[in-house]
């Protein structure tokens, strides 16, 4: 079989990999780019742990073929950081303890990011129903909805 | 499998009439994908729809709007115009699935996949909406309740595919709405669906509806009884009881874990009932 030669755009950078037509987006991060903070939850697009951006527009990647990604603009969790400090998010998730097992966590974190993109000022309703596509079986959600909530009144303030 | 992205609508077409195998088309995917990890579908082709210009285009016509198949429900969203017209298709794709699905999932593909209980297509029932349907020999247009057949079966043949979906011009006072009932607020499946499109007069008589439920029969449908009660009428409280009973009277559910027989044709007639009185009350603020 032959492999499609695919050239995309990763967290701001021009990236080339081959893949097979069957491989969805998120084998290839994963398996192929070494790019793993995107995780495996349920691989049918319900619990959002695989959560990246495609053209700024939050997707699920395991419900995208790598070939897809031609000419397109990813961002994943392994953008979202500078190497000298946490994006705003990062950081209240950890100040609110907005996490226990971290499985779901970057999918939550991308997702919260193109929300505060699009609304800076969400309300608690908002935030609720735009991560209604990110499942996490540890912390209840509520401490998630108030890193967001302090997050997006930090970024206000900047 | 080979993976395709072809630039136009022709090119798809010879695609799929090419290949002697199994093909499948992919607009938004979230059913597609869904079934072809699971192994349930093993296509020997692919045919990703959205580099074809005319497929991601929101088109104004004949004072209607024309959607490219590989729209998604965020950009269908975001355009003010079909908002303003048919604000129960928007509503009813809008309601599938998460934020990640939406950027994603398409009124096509939902029609396409051809579910009972797909959210957008008892909408476009109601909506009158047409189908244009492109395959070896040219085009043609469907009314939108000729595509299912079935559960999961279309009248499409195997080398056409749906190019765009028409939603007609509205006139002054007329509005459309969508209501699904699921056991919580977000991220379900339908246990009855119901779509209503009225136009009134200006003495608030109603001139023209459709009425279409989801869910209670092996496809979405229409129920033109229900509709020929509106026509006349104020879409008053008691016209409001009839309409329920008909639509009641229509639906044939089967019993399954989301609801039973008894429970579903309940409810498909007080879903009815409520998302006439929201058209109603949409068409009205026209004035």
């Amino acid at each position: 079989m032959t492999q499609l030669h695919i050239t995309t755009r990763i967290n701001g950078d021009t990236v080339e990999f081959l893949c097979e037509a069957e491989e969805t987006l998120l084998d290839v991060l994963r398996d192929r780019l070494g790019l793993t903070g995107a995780k495996e939850g349920c691989g049918t697009g319900d619990c959002g742990a695989c959560t990246v951006t495609v053209d700024g527009r939050i997707a699920c990647s395991c419900l995208m073929l790598g070939a897809e990604a031609e000419g397109r603009e990813i961002g994943t969790i392994e953008g979202m950081a500078t190497t000298e400090a946490l994006h705003p998010l990062q950081q209240k998730f950890l100040e609110h303890a907005a996490l226990q097992c971290g499985i779901c966590t970057p999918g939550f974190l991308v997702a919260a990011k193109a929300l505060l993109e699009t609304n800076p000022e969400p309300t608690e309703r908002e935030v609720r129903y735009w991560l209604a596509g990110n499942l996490c079986r540890c912390t209840g959600y509520d401490k998630i909805v108030r890193a967001v909530m302090a997050a997006a009144d930090d970024m206000r303030r900047v | 499998m080979r993976y395709e992205a072809p630039r136009r609508t022709e090119d798809a077409v010879a695609l799929l009439a090419g290949e002697a195998g199994k093909a499948q088309v992919l607009a938004g995917g979230t059913d597609l994908l869904v079934r072809l990890r699971t192994g349930f579908i093993e296509p020997d082709l692919i045919v990703d729809l959205k580099r074809i210009p005319a497929m991601k285009a929101i088109a104004a016509e004949d004072g209607g709007w024309r959607i490219g198949a590989a729209v998604s429900g965020i950009e269908l969203g975001e355009h003010d115009g079909v908002r303003r017209d048919w604000p129960g298709v928007v509503e009813a794709l809008e309601l599938i699935g998460s934020t990640q699905i939406q950027s994603r999932a398409t009124l096509a593909g939902n029609l396409c996949n051809a579910s009972p209980a797909a959210d957008s297509v008892p909408a476009m029932y109601a909506a009158g909406a047409t189908v244009r349907i492109v395959g070896p020999s040219g085009s043609r247009d469907l009314p939108v309740e000729e595509v299912p057949t079935g559960p999961g079966k279309t009248a499409l043949a195997r080398d056409e595919v749906v190019e765009s979906i028409f939603l007609p011009a509205r006139s002054g006072r007329s509005a459309d709405a969508y209501l699904r009932f699921i056991p919580r607020t977000e991220m379900d499946i339908a246990v009855v669906g119901a779509g209503v499109s009225l136009a009134l007069d200006g003495s608030g008589t109603c001139t023209a509806a459709r009425v279409a439920l989801g869910a209670v029969a092996p496809t979405v449908i229409l129920v033109p009884e229900a509709a020929e009660l509106l026509v006349g009428s104020r879409v008053d409280d008691a016209t409001l009881a009839d309409l329920a009973a008909a639509c009641s009277a229509a639906a044939r559910p089967i019993d399954d874990k989301r609801g039973t027989t008894a429970y579903r044709t309940r409810v498909a007639g007080v879903l009815a009932r409520r998302a006439a009185a929201i058209a109603r009350d949409r068409a009205l603020e026209k004035a």
